[in-house]
């Protein structure tokens, strides 16, 4: 893009470009658990590369500024940074929706109470499983169920609403009626089912992971079921592979959200970094206004101009967007083709060769999530 | 802790408030109201907004009623139906407390 048309359309952006929703402030990569699906980029980033409080409260303020109204404050483990509770609660001093997704393993007592203070609106705790030796296993983190068990009790003590988070895959399908049960027993408020997304970690383990259409059924079944009893609000994510038609990227690529990796770039999406031809802007070096507006990692895809066909003569280019973008390059090697999950994709044969692949996986080994020992 | 029955129905005896994690909210950019709740937001409509804006946990609802009768010079009956109902309705989605 040219520099003169750069400023032409800068001038205008504030007015034509929506402002952003919500905001992923992901603190830290450190986790105490090794999921084998995790969303976190292969190429884990380290503590000493992390921003610091004072870059964090700044960000935090520009982006009440921009027009955020939730943050989530997601990791790695987010309670592995001290400074959580600080964070928390200037983002609560600014009107800011605080939201915290942890794996639960470091709430105690005590922590609880710092987050209470701070002014916590929301929780969003993890499970792997309802199982506890299967939850152990998909952690690899010993005796994990009892500790997450207990944090739950803590949150709902404190009055603080409560969403669990299962992730669905080949090998818990079967007890998502367990899952149910285990929200309301613990007074959730809301729970949030999904499949797993294959990209990352996840797609290195797709075989063993992807359920089976029949099994794909029986989930819905089962999400059916639980809906006509009432009083649990149900989050159901489909898997992508069993639809015709991809999922809307979170609203668009820049339209709704932005994630801050722990080094502080800023990402239209989570899994943004795994596509090469990207760069991505940081929070040290310019406003968050003006990466929303500017940058070339969130005007690249932003509306429907960068469109290949089939998507540019589609009429539902402006409800999924052409799909994914990180799944356009985890399968397609180009991120600015049309999702292969799409019917109308020239490769939509990839995706039923993984269904047919995963059909006949039925033996579970995982490559675990670690800091520095990527595989492959 | 709060038992959710399913057909809660308010009346003007009951003081509610908003539950922890929900709260009305200006969104100044947007130059909207929202209603924050977890894991998303929540647009407010007009009356919706006048209504909420009067709850503290504390006042009773037929004292909210009168004002907002007052305040928009309409049936006090017809404000009465609109503020039960949509507590009620905001209180089976656990929104509200009472
Ligand atoms: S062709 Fe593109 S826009 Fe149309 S449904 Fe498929 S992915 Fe969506
Ligand atoms: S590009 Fe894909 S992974 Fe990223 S937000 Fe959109 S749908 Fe999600």
């Amino acid at each position: 893009m040219s520099e003169t048309s750069h400023s032409n359309k800068a001038g205008r952006a504030e007015h034509t470009i929506p402002a952003p929703m919500s905001l992923l402030a992901e603190l830290t990569h450190r986790c105490p658990l090794s999921c084998p699906y995790c969303s976190n980029p292969v190429e884990l980033e380290r503590k000493a590369q992390e921003l610091s409080t004072e870059d964090w409260l700044r960000v935090l303020e520009e982006a009440a500024e921009l027009g955020i109204l939730q943050v989530h404050f997601s990791g790695g483990e987010p309670m592995a940074r001290p400074d959580l509770y600080t964070l928390i609660s200037h983002a609560h001093k600014l009107n800011l929706y605080t939201n915290l997704i942890t794996s639960g393993v470091l709430i105690t007592p005590q922590t609880m109470k710092r987050l209470d203070e701070s002014g916590l609106d929301h929780v969003q705790l993890s499970f792997q499983d309802t199982d506890g030796p299967e939850a152990d296993r998909l952690s690899d983190f010993p005796q994990v169920q009892p500790r997450k068990l207990e944090a739950a009790r803590l949150i709902t003590q404190a009055g603080i609403p409560l969403t669990l988070n299962f992730v669905l895959q080949k090998a818990n399908i079967s007890r998502m009626p367990a899952m149910f049960a285990l929200a309301r027993q613990l007074d959730a408020q809301r729970v949030e089912m999904a499949h797993t997304q294959y990209y990352g970690w996840a797609l290195k383990n797709r075989a063993a992971l992807l359920p089976s259409r029949t099994q794909l059924e029986e989930a819905s079944r089962y999400v059916a079921a639980e809906e006509t009893k009432g009083g649990l609000a149900i989050d159901y994510v489909t898997p992508d592979y069993y639809a015709e038609r991809p999922k809307p990227c979170m609203g668009g690529w820049g339209q709704r959200f932005l994630n801050i990796s722990p080094s502080g770039h800023v990402l239209p999406c989570h899994a943004a970094e795994t596509i090469p031809s990207l760069t991505f802007d940081n929070v040290r070096d310019h406003s968050l206004s003006h990466i929303w507006y500017h940058s070339r990692a969130f005007t690249l895809f932003r509306g429907t101009d960068w469109m290949p066909e089939p998507c540019a003569s589609c009429a539902r280019k402006e409800i999924d967007w052409g799909g994914c973008r990180c799944q356009a390059l985890a399968l397609l090697g180009d991120a600015s083709q049309t999702d292969p999950v799409c019917s109308l994709s020239p490769h939509r044969h990839l995706i039923d060769e993984a269904i047919a692949e995963a059909e006949k996986t039925n033996e579970q080994v995982f490559i675990y999530r670690r800091m520095g020992q990527n595989t492959r | 802790m709060t038992t959710h029955a399913p057909h809660t129905m308010l009346t003007e005896d009951d003081c509610p408030g908003f539950s922890r994690g929900y709260r009305l909210q200006h969104d100044k950019v947007r130059e909207q109201w929202v209603i924050q709740a977890p894991e998303r937001a929540l647009l407010a409509d007009p009356i919706a907004v006048a209504i909420l804006q009067e709850l503290d946990g504390q006042t009773r609802l037929g004292v909210v009623i009168d004002r907002l009768a007052e305040r928009y010079e309409a049936p006090r009956d017809q404000i009465a139906t609109d503020v039960l109902a949509l507590l009620s309705d905001l209180t089976e989605k656990r929104i509200i407390r009472l």
